[in-house]
């Protein structure tokens, strides 16, 4: 297979990644850790730890092994690829941060299956040069974990009233404060709070862009 | 063949991948189970009244903690015990008296139940609701104040949770009184 190693530099690659082309927000991909693990701060970040190491990982090997990938196996390759360094990930987790991969539980393996990676090897990594694969992982990474801690704000503050609680301990709402005041959003801390916001936070997104491209 | 000798990178990077997983995996085992073993450990004190330390012990084919004091006299059991919850195994720890009488303590060693509802079987307001309870007959889940001492009031939102990790504390607790009987381990 003949690849063509022109397209958009390291550095397009890389400011693409965090908003034109946003993986969440704009691509709508990733959406299941999107919607599982952005309850708490503390498992947005971690998350978003893991994709940028499974992602930046993925594309490097594959960026490296592509004058050998044939069209019918490249997505063996990148599938074998990307389960080994998700693998790495999870025991390392398990091994380092045991709490958090207890709170994390099934889907830190599952990065397995988060599109964001699979078309990153797809799009970049199988055609473009490693320091463009490279860059290009890091800003798609960095635009994943933007979309997670924008939503896991939103979620943590309303449902818990706390901002990275269980690592900081920062109460946004004062703790003991009347129930006639505040009481904390439970619907924010479960599933129906991660479809809410996300569909607000897409729904700014494109109001924000049709805004920008009338004017 | 020809199949074969294109498939070539494909056998020599899963050779290549799982011997480097092999390594991460003898690397870092040991320390994943030090880490759950020591999840267990620290535990102990706060299950049974006076535990300073613990040692294992098998009883019916199962590992189970003997809770010892500072003069290494045994002051109670700490019991594993894991069963199906509300979206998946519920994994517990359950102090119990010398006696096999009272249960002393709970702890949640893995759950994935829902967050914000059956994930509350985590809290300490919960658990302390089984200090004390004999264990004699089943304890039982009930939606209202408890009126005895069999039964446990449940999580609002999460029934299911709560009459799993009753149930799981039942089943455990029954077998294990039968494995003492039988072996005479006291």
């Amino acid at each position: 297979m003949s690849i063509p190693s022109d397209g958009p530099t390291a550095l397009e690659r890389f400011l693409r990644g965090i908003l034109p082309e946003n993986p969440t927000l704009r691509q709508v991909l990733g959406i299941c850790p999107t919607l599982a693990v952005t309850n708490t701060m503390e498992g947005a970040v971690t998350m978003t730890g893991a994709v940028i190491f499974v992602l930046t990982c993925a594309n490097v090997a594959v960026s490296l092994l592509r004058p050998f990938l044939k069209p019918h196996l490249r997505i063996l390759v990148f599938t074998l690829t990307i389960a080994t360094f998700v693998t790495i990930a999870d025991r390392f987790l398990a091994a380092f941060m045991y709490d958090m991969s207890k709170q994390l539980g099934p889907y830190i393996p599952l990065i397995i299956v988060n599109c964001i990676i699979i078309a990153r090897c797809e799009i970049c990594a199988s055609k473009q040069s490693v320091w463009t694969a490279f860059c290009d992982a890091i800003g798609q990474g960095l635009g994943f974990g933007l979309a997670l801690c924008a939503l896991a704000s939103v979620r943590e503050i309303l449902g818990f009233g706390t901002w990275f609680g269980k690592w900081l301990g920062w109460h946004v709402i004062p703790p003991g404060i009347s129930d006639r005041v505040w009481a904390p959003w439970t619907i924010m801390v479960l599933p129906p709070g991660a479809f809410l916001t996300l569909a607000m936070l897409m729904g700014a997104v494109n109001w924000a862009t049709s805004r920008r491209s009338s004017s | 063949m020809k199949r074969l000798a294109e498939a070539w990178l494909v056998l020599v990077l899963a050779v290549v991948f799982s011997s480097g997983l092999a390594l991460v995996h003898a690397q870092l085992q040991p320390r994943i189970e030090r880490n759950k073993a020591d999840d267990t450990e620290r535990q102990i004190p706060a299950m049974v009244p006076g535990a300073i330390r613990s040692e294992a012990v098998v009883v019916g084919g199962q590992k189970v903690y003997r809770a010892l004091d500072a003069a290494s006299v045994p002051v109670g059991w700490v019991l594993p015990a894991r069963g199906q919850g509300f979206a998946d195994r519920i994994e517990l720890l359950i102090g119990l008296d010398p006696q096999v009488s009272l249960i002393t303590g709970l702890y949640v060693l893995e759950q994935k139940e829902t967050p914000g509802l059956g994930d509350n079987i985590t809290q300490s307001w919960f658990r302390e609701r089984f200090k004390g309870r004999p264990v004699g007959p089943p304890l039982r889940a009930v939606k209202r104040a408890p009126a005895n001492d069999q039964e446990i009031q449940a999580i609002t939102g999460a029934t299911i949770s709560s009459e799993s990790v009753v149930g799981i504390i039942n089943t455990a607790v029954q077998s294990f009184r039968r494995a003492l009987a039988e072996q005479g381990v006291r």
